[in-house]
């Protein structure tokens, strides 16, 4: 086990820096500079906005340099917003959306997990057909549509919940999310339903009802284990994906957090907030796609094997 | 090994049996031929839709405005006094055109990619997973801005892109499917009685696999449509007077309140295809259930 | 249709915590309110109890809808409107504009006044004039500062707003080395002495922008080399400045508050007790805040709601003509672009009038100009109407009779809903009068940035916001070779009457005049295709006083007071 995740830890370096390396030269061939504004920059103005940004050296010594300061954790300055670092902007957003997140997965997997197992029990019955139909609804409806239709509905019409902010008005931070929870919890439930049919038509389950177990016990300690493997194989990217995926909601509830950062910069071209969201996420989806598969060797006993370590 | 492993599928002398059986026992069940109805019914629609339109795509009634249902406009119109019905047609066909083309190339790239990583396992699996995780960190939308200043824009490159995209979770997912398969009797058993790997992943792999597979790709397809509108944003996509479904819906979410109709008929247009894709998607994986048919 | 309406009916009384603060569009869809069905309507109760307008009426606070997130707060750095509003609430100019008639009235200066050829300035700075640490805001800062505006390292986009002083320019572009050539003086503490290169009548309005204003030379070198952007010196505990308004408090993306300033010298006046700034850079969910009381004014609405708020009785929607003109860039370097015959037959093919009532719903007005009509009193020239007669004559006379012949051309913008729908509605008409087929493409707005600056298009959508009230600062766009020109347009004529002829005129008439006869040629070659005049458009909660409508959308904080009985904008203020 220790081995196996010392492998994968190691593997992380290359996998970021190829990262790195690939946006960092990608970012420079995109068309529209940093500086580039509606009204014409004169070239003077150019000129030293660059060799304030080190803009004016030679590409790959800004690479090096960019690096050097990577090594000693420095991200360095937004060219978007003078006087900010990216480590403030990043350090800013992220416990917003993380928190963001992490509350939009739990709905995710508890209502799509449960909907999805209770589901795929009787299969082609209303019992299955009702989750799977709201499953539906929630895949159709974009989260673009969805955050409105809610403020419209709680914030505005009823005035249950506040319609914008986030931690500012107590409870202004269940419809988003709410909002982002929705559309993964509908992926979650479409995949548990099928996971877990897969799984029930297996022989070792029909070994184990054979031996006369409860059937909540069959589905609980057998089922469960595979059926939930595409969920966790979705979980890990998602996981990592809500960053990019948050900035939806994020606008429409006009909440502070880092995936308007991350989409924005991209926008602006601001390239070091590209580089240093980019870095982090790609750290991140390292790391969820790690857990997601030490998660499905967990749960999938034949593979523990590969822990053993033979890469 | 080859890409072509689900082609393959169906020309495997096993899979014309295979084909043959489930689509008997596809018949039989009423969701899914509904499914598989509605569906042709929509395809048959676009592919006529020039011919069978209420009014020219394009044409404009700047005095009329946006208006709800009416008997000249069945579905009513929108801001420039379009007919939302001709709207809808016309979208369909781009958004039925991305959606299947997308996915599929989605599905092709992404299983043969899961399928090979985990059946072969060990460093090869270690690098082209890696390289999954490198695409998925990359910059989407810098990556979009540089194919279109790259190669223009046009409809063969809004499908690679976003097959481009999408291939990724569900190499993950065929890859994690087909580790927890390669353990099991059947599979030790075909390995042992010498077949190929490529044999054993088309033959025992995929089709094991297939409920998984199925359902991811009917998922995939409602988010290709929505990921189109996206793309059409940054400049990639289609352009005006061109529409689809998903750009539809998103212009009628900023009106819903002043002119519902314009998100209401789009929005029931593309749930009923999702659900019908659905009950097909369903009735596909039931049909082709080798397990089940083995019995 | 009945159970449907008895069910909204129902849903609508479901809202018992409705607050009178709270706007009622009464426009809520039944379908919407169907939708309510399927709730559990036993719940009660409401989140959040006083709306932020509730409580900002009782306690002097104004929740204003600020647009986007700034990029900062340093006056010689940044660029833009949301960033404007700010920096006129921290900071003040020597001179400054009422927000009711526009014209300048005293800031930091008392009072100025002009040499007998108009070339010399001398600003009397008020001697109570103080920086929010306490500090006397002295000539010397002003020198200090514009030295600093204008240094080539720092990278200030807006430096040419001083180059009317004598030797900015060349100091900007490193032409001189030493700042004392420039025409900035100070001999005494309290006057400040401006030498310009030829007399410029806008001068002084100028000082009311926020590249010209003085910052605090001791708080700005301690944080770092005075032309460095990356510093600290603009954060809440290190910023000092010299406006009605001290910074309290920087989130980002969440809000920036600001409290009334004890040391700002007109301090008596200043009636808000705080202003929170809000970034709203959603125009929808600007207004459904502002629906559930959260902001007392929004910064812009959605087109589609603007007919909603205007049939709603004492309308809280205030629109406004403002110092801005929409066109298309016309490329007259490619064929068939290049005939100016194709470029007035598409510019008279494009039908404004029902455009504006359609598409734009009313919100803007059909320009014929580049110059906004009535800056400053000046009425452009209006060479040409909506002809689709002439148009077409034009078109075949140019070669390509009702079409016949047309290579096809792209008309681009950066994606933006209103863009989308004005182009959409023009390559209509287009097709409709001239029977030629124009794609239109929207593209990501820093490509479309590059492809408008390297003239990578046939038609662009553009638009140009005045800086200052004055003809010159559209008109000089079209000089030959100029920055903003993107056209490819160059006559001599044109550059003599605005380098030469306007500059030297002794009066306004005789100024006008020469104006107006450039801006004629301009639109005889219409190497641009005006299409509307901007207009400001706010939702203002009726509590709020002191914020007029103006040209330049101008906004003075120190004019502002909350009066929270009144509940209709149609009530007095006073």
């Amino acid at each position: 086990m220790g081995r196996f995740l010392a492998i994968r830890l190691l593997q992380a370096i290359p996998v970021i820096l190829a990262v790195i390396t690939v946006t960092f030269f990608l970012v420079r061939v995109a068309p529209g500079g940093p500086f580039d504004s509606e009204k014409a920059v004169l070239p003077e103005v150019k000129a030293a906005l660059e060799a304030q940004y080190r803009l004016d050296l030679p590409l790959f010594q800004q690479y090096t340099a960019y690096l050097g300061d990577l090594a000693q954790g420095d991200f360095g300055p937004s060219f978007k917003y003078p006087g900010r670092s990216v480590n403030e902007l990043i350090g800013a957003g992220l416990p917003v959306t993380a928190e963001l997140g992490l509350y939009a997965l739990l709905i995710a997997t508890v209502i799509g997990g449960l909907a999805g197992v209770i589901a795929s029990l009787r299969p082609n019955t209303p019992q299955d057909y009702i989750p799977m139909a709201l499953a539906m609804i929630g895949i159709c409806m974009p989260t673009f549509l969805l955050g409105p239709l809610l403020v419209l509905l709680f914030g505005i019409e009823l005035e249950w919940l506040p319609v914008s902010g986030w931690g500012d008005i107590p409870g202004d931070k269940l419809l988003p999310s709410i909002t982002l929870g929705a559309a993964y919890a509908a992926y979650i439930a479409r995949l548990s339903r099928a996971g877990m049919l897969e799984v029930l038509s297996q022989d070792y389950i029909r070994t184990a009802r054979a031996k006369g177990l409860p059937e909540w016990q069959v589905v609980v300690k057998h089922g469960l284990r595979g059926g939930l493997l595409p969920v966790v194989a979705f979980l890990g990217p998602a996981f990592a994906g809500l960053l990019a995926g948050s900035f939806v909601v994020e606008t429409i509830f006009q909440i502070p957090g880092l995936g308007r950062f991350y989409v924005q910069a991209a926008f602006n071209r601001d390239y070091t907030m590209i580089l240093g969201t980019t870095v982090f996420l790609s750290t991140l989806i390292v790391l969820f796609n790690l857990l997601s598969d030490v998660l499905a060797a967990w749960l999938n006993p034949r593979l523990r094997h590969q822990f053993g370590g033979k890469a | 090994m080859n890409t072509d492993v689900i082609t393959d599928i169906a020309q495997a002398e096993e899979g014309t049996s295979l084909w043959q059986d489930a689509w008997v026992r596809l018949r039989k069940n009423h969701l899914a031929v509904f499914g598989l109805v509605v569906l042709v019914t929509m395809i048959v629609i676009a592919l006529l839709t020039p011919w069978i339109a209420p009014y020219a795509y394009d044409a404009q009634n700047l005095d009329l405005g946006a208006s709800p249902p009416s008997a000249a406009h069945w579905l009513g119109t929108d801001v420039f006094g379009r007919d939302l019905l001709t709207q809808i047609m016309y979208g369909g066909r781009i958004s039925l055109a991305v959606g299947f083309i997308a996915t599929s190339v989605a599905l092709l790239i992404g299983v043969t990619w899961g399928a090979i990583a985990g059946y072969v396992g060990g460093r090869t699996d270690a690098i082209m997973m890696r390289l999954v995780d490198i695409l998925y960190a990359l910059p989407f939308m810098i990556f979009i801005v540089l194919l279109m200043v790259v190669f223009g824009r046009n409809m063969v490159l809004l499908f690679l892109a976003i097959g481009a995209v999408e291939w990724l979770t569900m190499a993950r997912i065929m890859r994690g499917q087909v580790q927890s398969l390669r353990q099991q009797e059947f599979v030790e058993a075909a390995v042992s009685l010498g077949l190929s790997p490529a044999t054993i992943i088309r033959r025992h792999l995929v089709p094991n696999a297939l409920g998984p597979i199925i359902v991811y790709t009917t998922l995939t397809i409602p988010s290709v449509m929505l990921l189109e509108a996206f793309l059409s944003f940054l400049g990639l996509g289609i352009q005006p007077p061109q529409t689809s479904w998903g750009l539809l819906i998103s212009y009628g979410a900023e009106t819903m309140e002043e002119y519902p109709w314009l998100l209401i008929y789009p929005g029931l247009t593309l749930t009923i295809t999702l659900f019908s894709l659905n009950f097909l998607g369903d009735g596909l994986r039931d049909a082709l259930d080798v397990r089940g048919s083995k019995d | 249709m009945n159970i449907l309406s008895t069910l909204a009916e129902y849903a609508g009384r479901a809202h018992s915590c409705a607050s009178p603060t709270r706007v009622r569009t009464k426009h809520f869809p039944i379908w919407l309110k169907s939708l309510l069905l399927f709730l559990p309507l036993t719940l009660t109760g409401c989140v959040g109890g006083e709306s932020n307008v509730e409580q900002g009426n009782r306690e002097g606070v104004l929740h204003y809808g600020n647009g986007a997130e700034p990029q900062g707060l340093d006056p010689h750095v940044v660029t833009g409107v949301p960033e404007n509003h700010l920096i006129r609430a921290l900071f003040e100019g020597l001179a400054v504009k009422n927000p009711y008639t526009l014209e300048p009235e005293p800031g930091v200066a008392e009072s100025w006044d002009f040499s007998e050829d108009g070339r010399v300035i001398t600003f009397h700075i008020n001697p109570e004039a103080r920086w929010s640490n306490g500090d006397p805001v002295t000539a010397d800062d002003y020198v200090w500062s514009w030295m600093r505006a204008l240094h080539p390292d720092m990278g200030n986009l807006y430096a040419y707003m001083l180059f009317p002083i004598l030797n900015a320019e060349a100091f900007f572009s490193r032409k001189i080395e030493n700042f004392d050539e420039v025409g900035v003086k100070a001999p005494d503490p309290h006057t400040l002495v401006v030498t310009l290169t030829e007399p410029t009548p806008y001068f002084v309005q100028l000082m009311d922008h926020y590249s010209t204003f003085a910052v605090h030379r001791p708080t700005i070198e301690k944080h770092g080399k005075f032309t460095d952007r990356y510093t600290r010196w603009t954060r809440v505990e290190n910023m000092v400045g010299n406006g009605a308004f001290v910074l309290e408090d920087w989130q980002l993306n969440r809000r920036i508050v600001m409290r009334r300033s004890d040391t700002y010298w007109d301090r008596d006046h200043v009636r808000l007790n705080k202003v929170v700034f809000y970034p709203t850079e959603n125009v929808v969910s600007e207004e459904r805040g502002f629906r559930a009381g959260q902001l007392h004014y929004t910064q812009s609405i959605p087109l589609d709601k603007i007919p909603v708020y205007q049939a709603m009785e004492d309308s809280l929607y205030v629109q406004e003509p403002y110092l801005g003109t929409y066109f298309y860039l016309v490329n007259t370097k490619r064929p068939p672009l290049d005939d100016s015959r194709v470029r007035r037959a598409l510019s008279m093919a494009v039908d404004r009038d029902t455009l504006m009532g359609s598409v734009m719903q009313g919100s803007a007005y059909s320009a014929y100009s580049i110059t906004p009509p009535g800056t400053l009193g000046y009425q452009p020239p209006k060479t040409f109407d909506y002809d689709p007669e002439e148009a077409r004559r034009l078109l075949a006379e140019a070669g390509y009779p009702n079409g016949e012949g047309w290579p096809g051309i792209e008309l681009i913008y950066n994606t933006f809903e209103a863009h989308r729908k004005i182009a959409v509605a023009v390559q209509q008409m287009w097709k409709d009068v001239l029977n030629i087929e124009v794609t239109i493409a929207n593209q990501e707005w820093k490509v479309y940035l590059d492809a408008v600056s390297t003239m990578n298009f046939d038609i662009a959508r553009r638009g140009w916001i005045g800086d200052y009230v004055d003809p010159n600062n559209f008109l000089d766009l079209y000089l030959t070779g100029g920055g903003n020109n993107n056209t490819g347009y160059a006559d001599p004529a044109y550059d003599e009457l605005i380098l030469r002829t306007a500059p030297q005129a002794k009066t306004r008439e005789e100024r006008f005049a020469a104006f107006y006869k450039a801006e004629k040629m301009l639109m005889e070659q219409m190497p641009i295709i005006p299409i509307y005049t901007y207009t400001s458009k706010h939702l203002i909660h009726p509590s709020v006083c002191g914020l007029p409508p103006n040209l330049m959308d101008s906004l003075n904080l120190k004019y502002v007071w909350l009066k929270a009985d009144r509940t209709s904008p149609s009530e007095p203020c006073d």
